[in-house]
């Protein structure tokens, strides 16, 4: 039952988020390679999709793939999925919120799941890291070769562009641009 | 007799609730990246031009959002319209940011793939993944940022990183042993100071 499954899914990736956004990459890396829903490079091309268009990047991915999986209803399903624990602990929440924000147990929680979220998201930069540099598996030879040296260089600069606080938006168009000139430079010069 | 009162207000208030829902949606529409660039959106609509929440409950929103599970997009609409109007506040602001990236995405999905063997959006996505590896990068930092620091931080972050990068194990696992061991380390930093 494709409905239930991606409903089910979606609705831990939504309950063990902390912190939002590429929080919770790893943990929608694994579950949607396990299901074979996505390719971890579509996952990456899906990010840079999300990063332009409106909305949490948790919504569009869970509506993204909901609907490459199980059509209109299979997006519903999982965007329903992901919204709600939130919702529910929120509503929960809300009602007694001053002593939930000053209770030790989430305050102890708290202080173990915020270092994590860090941990998690460099753990989503290694495997982005092999999807990106290493497509076709990590060698010698692909260390030399031209599609590598021009994502490392690509790479090296959008990185320092976000550091200097360039708009995300505008760091896809960029790269994008760098990326056409790479190909058609590989392919004629 | 308090209660009471909070009921009465709270009734009185259902009317806003289409008015949570379109303001909501805006918010949903034009916020790009979403989470923390939703934050100044909801100031703007909510606090300065509805009077819905006062400027100093928004920290509220902002840390119940930061410290319950799920999107922070969503805790912070759900959370919003809880306040503003109970029940059916919360249903629609949630459905009202939801909704923009539902139908956005659902469209995009069905000409995605058809985009994908065009050679132009090929190379186009081989440099944009490389740039997208920058911006989780940049995410990194930003999370760092925010963390506490301390040994028991970097512990944390170091283990974190070994057991899902290298080791493979369950992301849920890790986050609940994560969480224990934060309630663990604080509670035996409070019998330390008491003692």
């Amino acid at each position: 039952m494709i409905y239930l499954t991606l409903f089910w899914t979606f609705f831990e990736i939504g309950a063990f988020t902390f912190g939002g956004g590429y929080a919770m990459l790893p943990l929608i890396q694994a579950q949607v390679e396990a299901h074979g829903w996505l390719t971890s490079r579509e996952l990456i091309d899906f990010i840079a999709v999300s990063e332009s268009t409106p909305g949490p990047f948790a919504v569009n991915v869970s509506t993204y793939v909901g609907a490459e999986t199980g059509g209109v209803f299979g997006a519903f399903c999982a965007t329903l999925g992901v919204i709600l624990p939130s919702f529910l602990v929120i509503l929960f929440v809300a009602r007694c919120f001053a002593k939930f924000q000053s209770n030790r147990f989430v305050k102890g929680g708290m202080s173990g799941l915020k270092p994590a979220v860090v941990g998690l998201i460099a753990a989503a930069v290694i495997s982005t890291g092999r999807t990106v540099f290493f497509p076709a598996g990590i060698s010698a030879a692909a260390c030399l070769s031209f599609a590598f040296l021009s994502s490392l260089l690509i790479f090296a600069v959008m990185l320092l562009l976000s550091f200097k606080k360039v708009h995300p938006i505008l760091i896809i168009l960029l790269s994008g641009a760098c990326g056409i000139g790479a190909g058609y430079l590989q392919r004629y010069v | 007799m308090e209660a009471e009162k909070e009921e009465k207000e709270r009734e009185s208030r259902r009317k806003t609730v289409p008015a949570l829902f379109f303001t909501f949606l805006k918010i949903g529409a034009f916020t790009f990246g979403g989470g923390y660039a939703m934050i100044p959106l909801i100031q703007k609509e909510i606090v300065e031009k509805k009077k819905w929440i006062a400027d100093k409950d928004l920290l509220d929103v902002v840390a119940i959002a930061e410290s319950t599970p799920g999107p922070i997009a969503i805790n912070s609409a759900t959370f919003v319209g809880y306040q503003v109007a109970g029940f059916w506040g919360a249903f629609f602001a949630t459905l009202g940011v939801a909704l923009p990236s539902f139908v956005i995405i659902l469209l995009i999905s069905c000409i995605l793939r058809q985009f994908e063997s065009i050679q132009i959006v090929k190379y186009a996505f081989n440099g944009i993944r490389a740039g997208v590896l920058a911006l989780i990068i940049r995410a990194m930092t930003s999370m760092y940022r925010q963390c506490p620091k301390g040994l028991f931080s970097y512990v944390v972050m170091f283990a974190v990183f070994l057991l899902v990068a290298f080791l493979k194990v369950n992301v849920l696992l890790v986050l609940i042993g994560c969480c224990l061991a934060g309630i663990a380390a604080s509670l035996l930093a409070e019998r330390r100071a008491k003692a």
